[in-house]
C-alpha cells in the first residue's frame, strides 16, 4: 500500500523551478532516504508534503487520501521535524512536549510524556527551560514532539544537523527501532549518503528539483560500485602498475595525487595487498560516500542511473 | 479552536516579554500618582486658575477620579504601542523562532490558527487595560479619595456628581478596549509580512503616529480622512465624560452628551477590526511558510 504518492509535482519561484515533475511513491513500512545536495529541492518537497506551501502543480496523495482536501485527517496521522526543530525557548521540554500533543488532538497523562521523552533521552532534562538545552537536545526534543501522538507516517528533514557523532547513532537507532518494531513508515531527508545508506531501505536522489535515481538501498548501494580512492607516495608508478594489473579495468580516474577506483567494496583488501607486494606506499585508501562522489558515480555511469530510474 | 486558544494564551502568559507591559504601566502610573500625591495641589490650582476669578470650588479637587482622568489622557497614547509589542509579534515571532513551520504542519486549520491568536492578543489587551483600571482608578480612590468630578474642555468645565461618575469609567474602560484591540488587530495582520518582530512592531508604531498626527492637524486635505482613521475615533472615551444640559444649562445627571459620536467610533473601530482581522486570515490562507 503507498503511505505517499506523489505525482507530477512542482513549485515555481517566479522563474525559478525548485521543484521540477517530481514523482515517487513511498509504500507502508519503508524507511524512504530522500537525498539530494543542498538546495536540490529535498525541504521544498517535504514543506509540500507537511501543506507549508503550496505546489506550483502535481498531486500528493497521502494514506492513499489527496493532501489538498484531506489536511487534517492526514496531518492527525503524521509527525515531522521540517529542518531545525525550533520549539519554544522560555517552555519546559515537558510543556513543549504536551503543547504539540495537544495541536496533534492527543491528550496524554504526565507518565507518558515522560516516557516519551525519555525514549529521546530527555526525562531527566523534563522540566528545565528549553533555551538552555544544546542542538542535540533540541533535535532530540522536536522528534520527541514528532512521535508524540503515535503517527502512521514520520518525515524528517536533515533530522542529524547539529549532532554530534552519538547524537547522530542515537537518532540512527531510533529510526532502526521506530521501523523495525513499531512498524512506521518514514521518510528522512538528508545531504549525507552515509547517513542513510545504513538505515534506507528505498532512497530517491534529487538534483535541481528533478528526479535522478530511485530504487531499493540495496540496488543502490551495491557494494560492487564502491567507489575507492586511493593516494600513494607515487601517483604515476602506482597508475602504471595498476594498469598492467587486474585492477585496470576498475580505474575510474586520476586527480593529483588522488587515484579513484570502481570496485567492489570487499576486494579493497586484496588491492592493499598488492600494493603493498608492489612496494607502493600507500597514504590511504577510503570509500567514497559523500553524495557528490555518488553523484559522480551515478552520472558517469548512465546505465546504472537507468537501472533504477524507473 | 477552543484548545488552539488555550495554548496561545499559555505561551502568552509564560513570556517574560509579556510582563514588560505591566510593568511599564505600573512604573508610569505610579509615577503620575506620586507626582499628585506630592504636588497636587499646586498643580490643581495652576490648572484651575482661569476658574478662580470666577468660580468657588470647594471640596476634594484632586480626587481619584480626577487623578484616574489625568493618568487615562497621559497613558492612552502610549498603551497601543504597548500592544504592538505583543500583537506585531504574534505571528511574525512564531516565523522568527521557526515554530510557525511546526504549527503549521499540525492538524490546525489556517483561519482557527488566526482567530485563535487574535482572540489570544485581544485577552492580553482586556488583561492590560484591567491592569490600568485597577491602578488608575481603584488605587487613585484608595489614594486620594473620591468626589465629584471636575474637568475641563476646550471651551468649558464639566461637573460630575460622584455617584454618577463609576458607569462612565465602566464605559471608558470598555471603549478604551475596544480602540486598543483595534491596535491590535492592525499589528496583528502587519505581522504576517515579517519573519522577525522588529519590522511589524515598528510599522504598527509608525502607522499609529501618522495615523494620530493626521487626526489632531487641522488641515483641510486631512480633514477629508480624518473621519475614517481609527485614531480620530480612539480618543472618543472622553465623551463618557461629558454631559447633556437642561434648558437651564444644568447637567442632567447619567447623560451623555454626544452619545452617537460615541456610537459611530464604536462603528468605524469595529470596521477596521473587521477589515484588518479579515485580511489577515486571508493573506495567511494563501501564504507559503518559508522561515
Amino acid at each position: 500500500m503507498a503511505i505517499i504518492s506523489v505525482q507530477q509535482l512542482s513549485k515555481q519561484y517566479g522563474s525559478f523551478t525548485a521543484v521540477n515533475q517530481l514523482s515517487f511513491t513511498v509504500e507502508k513500512g519503508d524507511v524512504y532516504g530522500f537525498l539530494g545536495q543542498n538546495g536540490a529541492g529535498k525541504s521544498t518537497t517535504i514543506r509540500m508534503l507537511m501543506t507549508l506551501i503550496e505546489p506550483t502543480a502535481g498531486e500528493i496523495r497521502i494514506f492513499d487520501l489527496p493532501l489538498s482536501t484531506h489536511r487534517k485527517e492526514i496531518l492527525r496521522q503524521t509527525g515531522a521535524v521540517i529542518e531545525k526543530p525550533e520549539v519554544y525557548p522560555y517552555l519546559s521540554a515537558y510543556d513543549n512536549l504536551r503543547l504539540f500533543a495537544r495541536l496533534s488532538g492527543v491528550k496524554l497523562s504526565r507518565t507518558q510524556y515522560m516516557h516519551q521523552l525519555e525514549q529521546v533521552g530527555l526525562a531527566s532534562r523534563a522540566h528545565d527551560k528549553v533555551k538552555a538545552f544544546s542542538q542535540g537536545m533540541k533535535q532530540r526534543l522536536g522528534i520527541g514532539i514528532a512521535l508524540v501522538h503515535n503517527p502512521q507516517l514520520i518525515v524528517l528533514d536533515e533530522p542529524t544537523n547539529g549532532l554530534d557523532p552519538q547524537g547522530i547513532a542515537d537518532i540512527r537507532n531510533l529510526l532502526l527501532w521506530l521501523s523495525r518494531e513499531q512498524k512506521k513508515t518514514i521518510l528522512i531527508s538528508s545531504h549525507l549518503l552515509s547517513e542513510i545508506e545504513q538505515v534506507a531501505t528505498r532512497v530517491l536522489i534529487i538534483d535541481k528539483g528533478k528526479k535522478l535515481v530511485e530504487g531499493s538501498a540495496e540496488e543502490l548501494f551495491d557494494p560492487a560500485k564502491t567507489l575507492v580512492e586511493l593516494i600513494t607516495s607515487n601517483t604515476e608508478a602506482t597508475k602504471e602498475r595498476l594498469l598492467i594489473s587486474k585492477w585496470a579495468a576498475h580505474l575510474k580516474e586520476t586527480n593529483g595525487n588522488s587515484i579513484k577506483l570502481q570496485m567492489n567494496s570487499h576486494d579493497i583488501p586484496a588491492l592493499n595487498r598488492d600494493l603493498v607486494s608492489w612496494q607502493i606506499d600507500v597514504l590511504s585508501l577510503q570509500q567514497q560516500h559523500s553524495l557528490e562522489d555518488y553523484f559522480l558515480q551515478v552520472t558517469a555511469g548512465k546505465k546504472h542511473v537507468d537501472t533504477f530510474s524507473n | 479552536m477552543w484548545t488552539l486558544f488555550q495554548i496561545e494564551l499559555f505561551k502568552i502568559f509564560r513570556r517574560p516579554r509579556t510582563y514588560i507591559a505591566f510593568a511599564a504601566i505600573t512604573a508610569l502610573i505610579g509615577m503620575v500618582q506620586l507626582g499628585l500625591k506630592v504636588d497636587g495641589k499646586e498643580y490643581a490650582s495652576f490648572v484651575m486658575a482661569d476658574f478662580n476669578s470666577t468660580f468657588t470650588l470647594e471640596g476634594n479637587l484632586l480626587n481619584g477620579y480626577f487623578v484616574c482622568f489625568i493618568v487615562l489622557q497621559l497613558l492612552l497614547v502610549h498603551v497601543p504601542l504597548l500592544i504592538a509589542l505583543i500583537a506585531a509579534d504574534m505571528i511574525s515571532g512564531e516565523a522568527n523562532t521557526g515554530t510557525l513551520r511546526l504549527l503549521m504542519s499540525k492538524p490546525i486549520s489556517r483561519l482557527e490558527f488566526i482567530l485563535a491568536k487574535y482572540l489570544a492578543s485581544v485577552v492580553y489587551t482586556i488583561m492590560l487595560l484591567v491592569w490600568v483600571a485597577l491602578q488608575a482608578l481603584f488605587l487613585s480612590m484608595l489614594i486620594f479619595g473620591t468626589d465629584d468630578m471636575f474637568i475641563m474642555k476646550s471651551s468649558y468645565a464639566v461637573l460630575i456628581k460622584s455617584g454618577d461618575v463609576f458607569w462612565r469609567y465602566a464605559g471608558a474602560f470598555c471603549f478604551a478596549a475596544l480602540a486598543m484591540t483595534t491596535v491590535a488587530a492592525l499589528g496583528f495582520l502587519l505581522s504576517l509580512f515579517a519573519e522577525n518582530s522588529i519590522g511589524p512592531i515598528v510599522a504598527t508604531m509608525s502607522v499609529i503616529i501618522v495615523s494620530t498626527l493626521l487626526s489632531t492637524m487641522n488641515i483641510p486635505l486631512f480633514n477629508l480622512v480624518k473621519p475614517y482613521l481609527f485614531t480620530t475615533h480612539m480618543i472618543t472615551w472622553k465623551e463618557f465624560f461629558d454631559l447633556q444640559v437642561n434648558e437651564l444649562n444644568e447637567a442632567i445627571p447619567g447623560s451623555l452628551a454626544y452619545p452617537e459620536k460615541i456610537r459611530t467610533s464604536i462603528f468605524i473601530l469595529l470596521g477596521h477590526i473587521v477589515f484588518f482581522v479579515g485580511s489577515a486570515a486571508l493573506i495567511f490562507q494563501r501564504k507559503d511558510v518559508l522561515s
